[in-house]
C-alpha cells in the first residue's frame, strides 16, 4: 500500500436467537413463505404500538459488556424518520444520539493469524429493528415483511483499521462472539450480517476524504470492496486527481468486485430523530448488568488459549477450531468422549471440515457424532483396524448412516488379534503344509512369508499381521 | 317509553327487571342515530345490523354506545374521518373496545371527528361538518365532535373519545355533557389511531360523572400491547364515588379567570366567567376550599406554541405509515414516490398538511434544538409547576373555553389573541398526563357551558369525586340537548 489507509466499519447483525421480534410478538425466524412471520405491528397498521423485547435488550447489553463499552443509565429508543416502501411505519426505531445507544466508547483486541494483535475502538453498539425485504422484478417490486422488525444490532467502529485483512479478522471474530453468546447464527448466507465500510487514504496525519460503501453482504465482499476502493482512490491520487474523491456513498457490486457511486454525502437525508414516545424510559439496574456480565459464556479467545495451553494444540489448529462455535463445541464433545485432543483436532481440521465444506453441511447435522468418531479412533488406537481402514470406515459410516461397529463387523474390517483364535488358525495352516515346513527348516526361510500369506488368506486379511508373525516364529521354533 | 336518554344504572335496572330488552335498546338507539344524522352528521358509520346482547351483572351489558372513528374496530370501517382511510376495515380491535366487548356492551355507530383528531372544530372530517344538537348553526368543538353530539342528543348514554389537547373535554362543554380523560396510561392506546403519542389519551363522553366512572372502569387496565399502560386494578372509580368532599382543596389560575385580563370581553365571556365564579361558590358550599393562584404569565403564554410544536412533530412521524401501500386507497404514479405523493396529496386535508409541514420543520436538524427540544423543556417546566401545586392542592378548577359553542359561520369568529389562554389551557392536562374531567355548569345565551377539574396523576378517584359532588349540587346531570330556538 502506497498510502496509509484508514477504515471504519458498521456491522449489522440480526439477533436470530429470540422467540419474537424486537418490538412485536411475531416469531423471529427465517421463513421461505413471504409474509408468514408478521403481526399488525410489523406492517404498521393504524393504532399499533411497539413493545420492547427484554431478551433483545439483555443480549445487546451482553455485547456492550463484551466490547468494553459504557452502558446507558436509562434505556430508550429514537425514531429515524424516512420514507421507503420497506419501512412500513415511515420510521425505524433505533438508538442514535448519545447517550442512548446500549454501548458507547469501547474496544476489543483482535489476534491476527501470525499471532500479533491489534485493538479495534468501538464508537457504539445499538439495538434497532430491521426493515422488510424487497424483491425488484422486471416491472414490479414485491415486499416481504417477515424481516420487518427483526432485532438488529449495529456495531460502529472508530476509523481505526488499516487493512482489509484486519477488517475481516475483526468481523470474523465478532461473528464468532455472536455465535458463542447464542445471540445470532450470524449467517451471512441468510442475510444476517451486513456491513457498511468507510475507506480513506492519506499521506499526512489528517484523514483523507471518507468514502462509504453500503450493504456489503459477505466478508469476502468486505475484503474486495476495501481493496478495490484503496486501488481506486490511490489511482486518483497518483494521477493528481485526488479532489475527485468525494464524500459519497457507494455500493459494492459483487459481480464485478467494484464499487459504484450511489449518492453524494451532501444530499444526506435529515432523519429528524426524536425519542420514541411509546416506549417509556427504563432504568438499567446495576444488578441486572451484573447478572448479564456473569452469564457471558466462554468466548472464542478463551477457548483458543485453553486449546493451546492445556491440550497442546498448535495455534493454527486452535484458530480453525474456534472460528465457529459449533466446531469448537464438537471438539470439546470429542474430548468428553475421551478422544485424545490432538487426534480429535486432526480429524476435525482434516477429514471432517473437508467433508463438511465440500458438501456444504453443518456440523450439527453431521452423522459422525463425537461418540461415533470415538468408535473409529479407538479401533485404530487399539490396532483393531489400520488407519487406512479408519478413513474407509469414516466414509462408509457417512454414506450408509449406520453405526461404525456394525460396518466394521459386516465388512470384516475388524483385525483378529485374539491369541487363541489366531493360534488355532496358525496351527491349521501348519498342519496343512507339512512339506513347506520341511523346506523352511532346510533353510528356505522365505517360506515364512508363505505361511503368513496363508493365515491372511484364511482370515480374509483380518488377522493382525504382527501377532501372526509372532505366533509363527514361536510355533516354527518348536 | 325511551331509555337511551337515561343513565347506565337506570338502563341496567330496566334490563334486569325485563322492562326492556337489549334488542329494543339497540333499535331505539339506531332510530335515534338516524334521526340526528341528517342534522348533526355525528356518524361516519351507523351499524344498522347491530344486535342486542345478553344482559349480565355487568352494568354495561346489552347497552348501546358509540365509538369515535379513530378507534380500530374489527370488521367495521374505521376511517379516522380521513380520505386516506376512507375504505379501511381493520382486522383487529383497539384494546379499549375489546374491554367493552368483554362486558357485553353494544357498539351502535362510529362517530365523526376532526381528521385524525387534529382539530378542535368538528369541521374537518372527510364526511363533512358536525353540527351541535343544541343549535345546528353552531359547532361541537372537536375532535370528538360526533361522540359529543350523539351523547348529548340521547342516542346512547356514552361514547368513546380521544383527547390530545382537549378533544374530549372541550366538545363535552359545548354539548352540555361530561367528558373525562383519565391519567395517561390508564386506558391502553393500542388500536387508537395516533395523533401525538405522548399527548394522546383515550376517554369517554357521557351525561353523568357516574356513567363516566362506570365506562372508564371497564375500558382501563394494563395492556401488554401498550408499554405506557400501568396497573390500575386497585382503582375503582364507580365503587368509590362519594359526594363528601369536605376539606378538599381546589385552586384556579388567576390569570385565566380574571375578567380584567380580557379588556375586549364579549357579553358571553363575561357571563361565562361570572357563571364560573358561581360554580366556585358552590364548591365552597360543598365544603371545599378554593384559592386563586398566580402562574408565570410567560409559561401560560407558551402553552399553545409548546402544544403545536410537540403535537405536530409527533403527528408527522406517526402518520408516515399512511402511504397507501398496505392499506387505504393506493395512489397512482410511475414509482413508489409518485404513488405515495398522490395518495397523501389527495387524502389529507389542507389543515393536516400544514401541521405536517410544521412538524417536519421543527424536527429538522437545524431547527430541532430551537423549537422541538425547547418545547419539550417548557412542557417539563409547566408539568413541574403543576405537580408542585398538586402537592398543595387536590385539584385545579377552570372554565372551559371562552363561552358556549361558537357559530360555524361567524365572520367575527377569528382567532382572538386575548382569549387564547381560555381556549388552550386544557392542554396542561395532556402535557402532564393528568386526569381531567369537564362537566356542564350552566348556560350562557341558552347554550351549555362547562367547567373542568384536573388533578395529579393517578388521583382519578379524587378528581371524579370532586366532579361528582359538584354535579350533584347543580341541575345538569343527564341533560339532553334541546334545539335552542332563536
Amino acid at each position: 500500500m502506497k498510502y496509509p489507509v484508514t477504515i471504519g466499519l458498521e456491522m449489522h447483525c440480526e439477533i436470530s436467537q429470540t422467540n419474537t421480534k424486537v418490538f412485536s410478538s411475531a416469531p423471529n425466524g427465517y421463513s421461505d413463505i413471504p409474509n408468514s412471520h408478521i403481526s399488525p405491528v410489523d406492517m404498521a397498521f393504524p393504532g399499533v404500538l411497539p413493545v420492547v423485547n427484554k431478551e433483545c435488550v439483555r443480549m445487546s447489553l451482553m455485547m456492550s459488556e463484551i466490547l468494553n463499552c459504557k452502558q446507558p443509565e436509562y434505556m430508550y429508543f429514537e425514531r429515524k424518520n424516512y420514507y421507503y416502501p420497506d419501512l412500513p411505519k415511515g420510521y425505524q426505531i433505533t438508538q442514535n444520539t448519545p447517550p442512548i445507544p446500549v454501548g458507547m466508547d469501547g474496544f476489543i483486541d483482535i489476534e491476527r493469524e501470525d499471532g500479533t494483535t491489534f485493538r479495534v475502538d468501538i464508537d457504539n453498539i445499538h439495538l434497532e429493528e430491521d426493515s422488510a425485504s424487497m424483491n425488484h422484478l422486471y416491472d414490479i417490486s414485491t415486499i416481504d415483511y417477515n424481516r420487518a422488525g427483526v432485532p438488529l444490532l449495529e456495531l460502529v467502529t472508530k476509523p481505526c483499521l488499516h487493512s482489509a485483512d484486519d477488517a475481516v479478522a475483526f468481523l470474523e471474530y465478532m461473528r464468532a462472539i455472536y455465535q458463542y453468546c447464542d445471540i445470532s447464527e450470524a449467517d451471512s448466507k441468510k442475510g444476517q450480517i451486513r456491513c457498511d465500510v468507510n475507506v480513506s487514504i492519506s499521506d499526512t496525519d489528517e484523514l483523507g476524504t471518507k468514502v462509504e460503501i453500503k450493504n456489503v453482504n459477505s466478508f469476502g465482499g468486505v475484503r474486495d470492496a476495501i481493496n478495490y476502493e484503496i486501488k481506486r482512490q490511490t489511482a486518483l491520487k497518483e494521477a493528481g486527481k485526488y479532489d475527485e474523491v468525494e464524500q459519497e456513498t457507494r455500493r459494492y457490486d459483487e459481480e464485478t468486485g467494484t464499487t459504484i457511486r450511489m449518492r453524494s454525502k451532501v444530499d444526506a437525508i435529515d432523519y429528524r430523530y426524536f425519542v420514541e414516545p411509546n416506549i417509556p424510559k427504563f432504568k438499567i439496574s446495576a444488578d441486572w448488568l451484573e447478572e448479564i456480565r456473569t452469564s457471558i459464556p466462554e468466548l472464542p479467545y478463551e477457548r483458543k488459549n485453553k486449546y493451546q495451553n492445556t491440550y497442546g494444540l498448535s495455534a493454527y489448529d486452535a484458530n480453525i477450531l474456534i472460528k465457529e462455535k459449533s466446531i469448537a463445541n464438537y471438539f470439546e464433545e470429542c474430548l468428553e468422549e475421551k478422544i485424545d485432543p490432538k487426534t480429535a483436532a486432526n480429524w476435525i481440521t482434516g477429514l471432517i471440515l473437508g467433508y463438511l465444506y465440500k458438501h456444504d453441511q453443518n456440523i450439527k447435522d453431521f452423522y459422525i457424532t463425537p461418540k461415533r468418531l470415538f468408535t473409529i479412533t479407538e479401533a485404530i488406537k487399539n490396532g483393531n483396524i489400520s488407519s487406512k481402514q479408519g478413513k474407509e470406515l469414516f466414509y462408509f459410516t457417512i454414506e450408509e448412516e449406520r453405526e461404525p461397529e456394525k460396518i466394521m463387523q459386516e465388512k470384516g474390517m475388524m483385525q483378529i488379534s485374539d491369541e487363541i483364535t489366531l493360534a488355532n488358525i496358525v496351527d491349521e495352516v501348519l498342519a496343512e503344509n507339512p512339506s513347506q515346513i520341511t523346506m523352511y527348516h532346510n533353510g528356505k526361510t522365505n517360506m515364512f512369508d508363505y505361511f503368513v500369506g496363508q493365515v491372511m488368506k484364511k482370515t480374509r486379511g483380518q488377522a493382525n499381521p504382527v501377532k501372526v508373525k509372532e505366533l509363527l516364529t514361536e510355533k516354527l521354533a518348536q | 317509553m325511551k331509555y337511551m336518554d337515561k343513565g347506565i344504572v337506570a338502563i341496567h335496572e330496566a334490563l334486569k327487571k325485563g322492562e326492556i330488552t337489549s334488542q329494543e335498546l339497540v333499535e331505539e338507539s339506531l332510530a335515534k342515530a338516524h334521526e340526528i344524522q341528517d342534522k348533526t352528521n355525528a356518524f361516519v358509520t351507523i351499524l344498522d345490523d347491530a344486535k342486542g346482547l345478553p344482559v349480565t351483572d355487568d352494568l354495561l351489558s346489552g347497552i348501546p354506545y358509540g365509538v369515535k372513528d379513530n378507534y380500530s374496530t374489527r370488521g367495521i370501517l374505521s376511517t379516522g374521518s380521513s380520505n386516506t382511510l376512507k375504505n379501511y376495515v381493520p382486522f383487529f380491535s383497539a384494546t379499549a373496545v375489546l374491554n367493552l366487548e368483554k362486558k357485553g356492551a353494544v357498539p351502535i355507530g362510529k362517530t365523526t371527528l376532526d381528521e385524525f383528531g387534529m382539530g378542535g372544530t368538528g369541521t374537518t372530517a372527510h364526511t363533512g361538518i358536525v353540527h351541535n344538537p343544541w343549535d345546528y348553526d353552531r359547532m361541537c368543538a372537536g375532535s370528538s365532535s360526533g361522540s359529543a353530539a350523539s351523547v348529548a342528543a340521547g342516542v346512547y348514554p356514552y361514547a368513546l373519545g380521544s383527547d390530545t389537547g382537549d378533544s374530549i373535554r372541550k366538545p363535552a362543554a359545548y354539548c352540555g355533557i361530561v367528558g373525562y380523560k383519565p391519567t395517561y396510561g390508564m386506558i391502553s392506546r393500542y388500536g387508537l389511531f395516533p395523533f401525538a403519542s405522548s399527548l394522546d389519551h383515550c376517554g369517554v363522553l357521557s351525561r353523568s360523572v357516574e356513567d363516566a366512572a362506570i365506562v372508564v372502569d371497564a375500558m382501563k387496565g394494563l395492556d401488554p400491547k401498550d408499554q405506557t399502560t400501568w396497573d390500575s386494578t386497585n382503582i375503582h372509580l364507580y365503587e368509590n364515588l362519594k359526594k363528601d368532599v369536605k376539606g378538599t382543596k381546589l385552586f384556579y389560575i388567576k390569570e385565566i379567570c380574571d375578567i380584567n385580563n380580557y379588556p375586549n370581553a364579549s357579553e358571553e365571556l363575561i357571563e361565562h366567567l361570572k357563571n364560573f365564579q358561581a360554580t366556585l361558590k358552590k364548591c365552597e358550599e360543598l365544603g371545599m376550599s378554593v384559592e386563586g393562584v398566580s402562574l408565570d404569565q410567560k409559561l401560560l403564554n407558551a402553552l399553545p406554541s409548546v402544544y403545536v410544536v410537540i403535537s405536530c412533530a409527533e403527528a408527522t412521524s406517526n402518520m408516515s405509515n399512511l402511504t397507501g401501500f398496505i392499506f387505504g386507497p393506493r395512489g397512482s404514479g410511475k414509482n413508489y414516490e409518485e404513488m405515495m405523493k398522490d395518495y397523501r396529496t389527495k387524502g389529507f386535508s389542507p389543515l393536516i398538511k400544514r401541521r405536517f409541514i410544521i412538524g417536519s420543520y421543527v424536527l429538522q436538524k437545524e431547527n430541532q434544538e430551537k423549537y422541538f427540544k425547547n418545547a419539550q423543556r417548557v412542557r417539563r417546566l409547566i408539568v413541574d409547576e403543576m405537580k408542585k401545586l398538586f402537592t398543595k392542592y387536590d385539584g385545579l378548577i377552570l372554565p372551559v373555553g371562552s363561552g358556549p359553542a361558537k357559530l360555524l359561520d361567524d365572520p367575527t369568529d377569528m382567532v382572538k389573541e386575548e382569549t387564547t389562554i381560555l381556549e388552550d389551557h386544557l392542554q396542561i392536562g395532556n402535557f402532564g398526563g393528568f386526569p381531567s374531567i369537564t362537566i356542564p355548569n350552566g348556560f350562557v345565551s341558552d347554550l351549555p357551558v362547562g367547567v373542568n377539574i384536573t388533578g395529579n396523576c393517578y388521583q382519578d378517584e379524587l378528581v371524579l369525586n370532586i366532579a361528582y359532588a359538584l354535579e350533584s349540587s347543580m341541575n345538569y346531570k343527564n341533560q339532553i340537548a334541546k334545539e335552542v330556538t332563536k
